[in-house]
């Protein structure tokens, strides 16, 4: 079988009780692990050593303006869909460092900042995540200048992605094209299955690297069987999407319009706090920050994140762009879902759904793109009949 | 460098606890360099020596409640070139600012046994309201870091870095899971400027607000989202009645829920 990017796949199982040796195996090659863990009262990415430091048995119920986590008997590594934070914390950490400057004789020193790689393993890493990072690096390293950090941090990945056995009631990856299989962009791809009699893992190579590192633990070749299940198992996630987004010509529809009514409406209920933003997992908007001591001996400059829904983020000369909270809100969806089409020939939304579960007050881009869709001034847009069963007011 | 030549700063008080001040001298790490690049000229909390105005950079505590502050900040103003208020009680009146949604008569004649002692203003408000403000420093108590921050800024004549935007982006930063989402907290830090680091959300808190309203706020549909979750009007009316609860955008939304 031959996946996406063209490399040859394997197709191996491994049982649970051996799953642990691909941690070591990992750990051992030098890899930091990083994955979900539990932390109050969500699932959140930090580094693992073992495999019981993940959620074993956690589900999650997640609508928008909500997430609530439950703990099952059940013995799943990954029986829940994501939680608030993205792996772009890694990437494209929230706040770097990117000199500092010393007074000298008059003059200054620059002092370059060293950003060594860490090695890292990123485990479970979901379909529609492996489609956020890959539309990061056109935005960081697939233009005339590439942002070293990212790149030199993306280089020392190994991406072990996790098929999804559930599709929450916020996801919409296969409006989008981002799962809930994962296509590409993966070391190893693992599918769990969990049946009366049996807890295991259809692993399937993505890499040479993840290849050789398969080939390295306890392992046995897929069985029809087993691919049937794995399949039953996608097939199904792909069935439950709790929402869908009409991405039919929807730059156009977006563009043309600019002055529907439904931007005032969204407006008076966002609060403008940029939660969306910072969920996002492909939201890659910064500031930098001059800052200097007391003394002005030392000054240093700071990447930090920042977000569309600030007025500092807009402001030129004379103020701020958007400086209302309409112009705010519009900039955010049409950027995520027509702009970026322009900007980097993809749409910068994957369906994650993240947006939607961690709006304070549960603002849903699915049901505003829906919305304005609905009543398009221009009827060329209007949608389809049919097709929206998955619909929640 | 001469005495003199270093930038004369004045730390004045009005109506207040002291926090904010006590954040100043809570500076521990940087009060060498504060001391190296600045003469503290006045600041009866922490030293008698009164050094003559005018100030270079005055910070002002607290809020105006008296005839006698009402007229001291003018001259605090004349005497400075940059003034700049610190915390909650200086920016929007603070939590004594309780007693201007209420007859402070009234209060005055339950609470003291010859109430023709006391001359008091009926509301307590901020130095804005007063006078010309350079920077309003916010939060109860303010961030020592934010201080440094703004006292360099001023000093070395570039931008402070001081966001306008909520808590919720220092939250996410910080990697909390929010506590409305996850826990159904009442929570204000999509209404409230950063500044704290977000640090009652990542104790498993509701934020109580003590920066005041973001550049933006909207209130109202953070109470209609609360309404919806089952919150009093009354309860409402408390989350947004604390420091800040003279702060525009809180007064007014706290005064929609009143009954
Ligand atoms: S816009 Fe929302 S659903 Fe789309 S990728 Fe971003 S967070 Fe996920
Ligand atoms: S959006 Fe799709 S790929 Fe992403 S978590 Fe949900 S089901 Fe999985
Ligand atoms: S859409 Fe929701 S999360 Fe985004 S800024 Fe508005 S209120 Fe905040
Ligand atoms: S916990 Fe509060 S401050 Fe943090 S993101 Fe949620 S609403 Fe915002």
């Amino acid at each position: 079988m031959r996946a996406k990017n063209g490399k040859v796949s394997t197709r191996a199982v491994i049982d649970r009780q051996d799953f642990q040796q691909l941690f070591d195996h990992l750990s051992a090659q030098g890899y930091q692990l990083v994955g979900p863990r539990l932390r109050d009262n969500a699932i959140v990415y930090d580094e693992l050593s073992a495999v019981t430091d993940l959620p074993i048995g956690y589900v999650d119920e997640q609508e928008k303006g909500s997430y609530r986590l439950t703990k099952t008997a059940q013995p799943t590594l990954f029986g829940y869909g994501l939680g608030p934070q993205s792996w772009k914390k890694y990437l494209f950490p929230p706040v770097v460092r990117l000199w500092q400057a010393q007074r000298h004789n008059g003059g200054f020193d620059v002092i370059p900042e060293d950003h060594e790689p860490r090695l890292l393993a990123l485990i479970g890493v979901r379909p529609c995540e492996l489609k956020a990072i890959a539309i990061q690096d056109r935005v960081f390293m697939g233009g005339a200048y590439a942002d070293p950090i990212y790149q030199a941090q993306r280089e020392q990945l190994f991406i072990v992605a996790v098929n999804c056995g559930k599709a929450g009631a916020t996801c919409f990856c296969t409006s989008m094209d981002a799962g809930p299989r994962a296509a590409s962009g993966y070391d190893l791809a693992l599918t769990e299955i969990l049946e009366a009699n049996r807890h295991i893992f259809l692993v399937d190579a993505g890499s040479e690297k993840g290849e050789a590192v398969l080939r390295t633990i306890p392992q046995r070749p897929a069985t029809d069987l087993d691919i049937a299940a794995g399949e039953r198992i996608i097939a199904q996630t792909a069935e439950q999407m709790g929402r869908v987004l009409d991405t039919n010509r929807i730059k156009e529809m977006l563009y043309a319009n600019y002055e529907h009514a439904r931007w005032d409406q969204v407006a008076a209920r966002c609060l403008m706090c940029g939660n969306c933003t910072q969920v996002c997992p492909t939201c890659f908007c910064t500031t930098v920050e001059d800052v200097t001591d007391l003394s002005a001996a030392t000054a240093e400059r700071r990447r930090v994140w920042d977000t569309c829904f600030s007025l500092d983020f807009s402001y030129i000369v004379g103020g701020s762009v958007r400086a209302s909270p309409k112009a705010r809100y519009r900039q955010w969806m049409m950027h995520k879902l027509a702009t970026w089409i322009d900007q980097f020939g993809s749409s910068g939304c994957v369906g994650c759904g993240r947006c939607i579960t961690w709006c304070p007050v549960g603002i849903d881009i699915t049901e505003e793109a829906r919305a304005i869709r609905s009543d398009s001034e221009d009827k060329r847009f209007t949608p389809a009949t049919g097709g929206r069963k998955h619909e929640h007011a | 460098m001469p005495e003199s030549k270093k930038p004369k700063v004045a730390v004045w008080k009005f109506a207040s606890c002291d926090g904010c001040q006590l954040s100043l001298l809570d500076c521990e790490d940087e009060l060498l360099a504060i001391a190296d690049a600045i003469e503290i000229a006045y600041f009866p909390e922490a030293s008698s020596t009164v050094i003559k105005g005018p100030y270079d950079i005055s910070l002002v505590e607290g809020s105006i409640t008296t005839p006698h502050d009402a007229e001291h900040i003018h001259h605090v103003r004349r005497a400075s070139k940059v003034l700049i208020t610190i915390g909650a009680c200086a920016t929007a009146g603070g939590i004594q600012a309780l007693r201007n949604f209420r007859d402070v008569r009234q209060m005055v004649a339950q609470v003291y046994a010859s109430p023709a002692y006391i001359e008091t203003l009926s509301k307590s408000t901020a130095i804005a309201d007063h006078v010309f403000v350079d920077f309003e420093l916010r939060g109860c108590p303010i961030n020592k870091a934010q201080l440094v921050e703004i006292v360099s800024a001023y000093l070395h004549g570039r931008k402070p870095n001081i966001p306008r935007y909520s808590v919720c982006v220092e939250c996410k930063r910080r990697g909390t899971p929010c506590v409305m989402v996850a826990e159904g907290a009442l929570c204000l830090g999509p209404v409230t400027q950063a500044g704290c680091g977000a640090l009652c959300p990542a104790y498993q808190r509701g934020c109580y607000g003590c920066f005041g309203p973001t550049e933006t706020p909207n209130p109202r549909a953070l109470s209609e989202h609360w309404k919806a979750l089952g919150t009093s009007s009354d309860e409402i009316v408390r989350l947004y009645r604390t420091f800040n609860a003279f702060a525009d955008a809180f007064r007014k939304e706290s005064e929609a829920h009143e009954g």
